[in-house]
């Protein structure tokens, strides 16, 4: 009898199993649980164009209904999985019967960190990550409503670009002292700031929040100084936590993620992970991570059928990422520190420019803005670690291909 | 509906009926060809690069410039036939078409 595999979440690493498994000939019956009401779908459009109401839902899924149905893979949405027990082989579910599996993927990925402050609770008050979300927002964000976002992150600052573009009056309320701090040097924090600013938005830094205000709807955001913002609706984005509580529960060992090796193997030899849930060695970087991300998601997936089908590939690449704000296309490869030194190449003012990272003369990452030709050089330079020359780096002119 | 005639990684090649009014890129993940797709069609990682049929090639259309400019650092770039799927939109004016999926980098 063939074998039967069961993933647990219907993200971006799920779709892709499921794709790797079936285009690799995989015969085994393939349960897919995913607790949205919706097939599995590309998310980083949700806070772009679904929000600015561009495309269409349908256009979302990375496959139609119809390919389950051909490829015969049981796909059950609006279902939890609420327990693993894997001494069993078995999965307890929200809905009816448990499954037993051969090979257990667990795809959970991550949900939103929430405030809990007083008046958190308010109707108005969003957060985004799923098209629920999304829609939810839509309905609230037309031109003049007053939009407070919290947290100058890509999310927050995604959702400014649209809410800017649907004519809203946007603030935005940072805690730190310039924006998206945590993937970013000054130079382009400070880039970014000024292009949301010149947009209209109210960008507030180094300012922090202490609960809302409002009857049953939120009316205003209260500052940690006591003063005021108004505000008809809320976006909260200030992070994602990754769902490892089913893993926990489990036995599974974890640390900051659901610890799998490079490829994409728990400690359980029928149990494996993928995507945002999990942390992970980087042979390339020389570390462990845990990544929020759709390149991770989808070579994790990949990575996690290649071993059921037991042609094992080793996952290592540089992290890359992209944002997409007003008219900017921002790509990031690698992983920058604070302390890394930025050599810039361009003109800001330019609107093309990149920023690349250098530790100990190192390079280690980049960000590319509207400069796509320093993309994927940059990628190659990061994989071979290699120690570049800081005044030819700095020369837009010069290709880093040729560095 | 119009054809569309598919060179995979592997050398195979395959004629599907593929739907028109949406991007070459989703017409080939629809058909499940092996191709990554990762941005999901924002012109932003080059995983969806193909070879088009050098008899093809004018009817597809011209390459803008971040398309130029992100395809032109694969090494596995053709200057004339090189594009990325999901610039293009597979119309009933291309129907038989051929493309061959480009290696993966």
């Amino acid at each position: 009898m063939a074998e039967t595999i069961v993933i647990i979440g219907a993200g971006q690493a799920a779709a892709q199993a499921v794709q790797t498994l079936r285009s690799k000939g995989s015969d085994a019956a393939i349960i897919l649980i995913g607790d949205e009401a919706y097939l599995p779908y590309d998310r980083p459009p949700l806070s772009k164009a679904l929000l600015a109401g561009e495309i269409e839902i349908e256009k979302l899924f990375f496959k139609k209904a119809s390919y389950y149905e051909e490829k015969g893979v049981d796909v059950r949405l609006g279902v939890r999985a609420e327990a693993i027990d894997r001494a069993a082989k078995k999965v307890t579910l929200s809905d009816g019967e448990p499954v037993t599996y051969d090979h257990l993927i667990i795809a959970t990925g991550s949900r939103v960190r929430r405030l809990s402050l007083p008046g958190s609770d308010l109707a108005g008050i969003h957060y985004l990550r799923d098209i629920a979300d999304v829609l939810a927002i839509r309905d609230e964000l037309k031109a003049g409503t007053q939009l407070a976002i919290v947290g100058a992150g890509y999310i927050g600052l995604e959702v400014a670009a649209v809410a800017r573009k649907l004519g809203a009056i946007v603030t935005v309320i940072e805690a730190m002292d310039r924006v998206m701090n945590r993937v970013a040097a000054e130079p382009i924090s400070h880039f970014y700031q000024d292009v949301h600013r010149e947009a209209g938005v109210d960008i507030r830094l180094g300012t922090g929040i202490s609960g809302f205000e409002g009857d049953e709807r939120v009316k205003a955001v209260r500052l940690a100084d006591g003063s005021h913002i108004a505000a008809d609706m809320v976006v909260v984005g200030i992070g994602i936590l990754p769902n490892v509580e089913l893993a926990l529960d489990a036995g599974l060992e974890i640390a900051n993620g659901i610890v799998v090796d490079e490829f994409a193997r728990t400690s359980d030899p029928y149990v494996y992970a993928a995507g945002d849930c999990t942390n992970h060695p980087n042979a390339i970087l020389g570390e462990r991570l845990r990544l929020e991300s759709v390149q991770n998601a989808v070579s994790q997936g990949k990575a996690a059928a290649l071993s059921i089908l037991g042609q094992p590939e080793v996952y290592a690449e540089v992290p890359w990422f992209w944002s997409d704000q007003y008219d900017l296309k921002l790509q990031i490869a690698g992983l920058s520190q604070p302390t890394d030194e930025v050599v810039l190449r361009g003109d800001p003012q330019s609107r093309k420019f990149s920023a690349a990272y250098l530790r100990d003369g190192v390079f280690v990452a980049i960000n590319v803005i509207n400069n796509m030709k320093d993309f994927l050089p940059a990628k190659k330079l990061i994989a071979e670690r290699r120690v570049v020359d800081r005044s030819k780096l700095s020369d837009p002119e010069i290709s880093l291909k040729d560095l | 509906m119009a054809k569309l005639i598919v060179t995979t990684r592997d050398g195979d090649t395959q004629e599907i009926d593929g739907e028109t009014g949406i991007s070459l890129m989703e017409v080939l993940r629809d058909n499940d060809f092996d191709l990554a797709a990762i941005c999901g069609g924002m012109c932003s990682c080059a995983t969806c690069h193909v070879y088009i049929d050098h008899a093809w090639v004018e009817k597809t259309g011209k390459r803008e410039d971040d398309e130029q400019d992100l395809l032109q650092e694969l090494d596995s770039f053709q200057a004339a036939t090189s594009r990325l799927s999901c610039q293009i939109e597979f119309t009933d004016e291309l129907d038989g078409l051929e493309v061959t999926i480009a290696p993966d980098e």
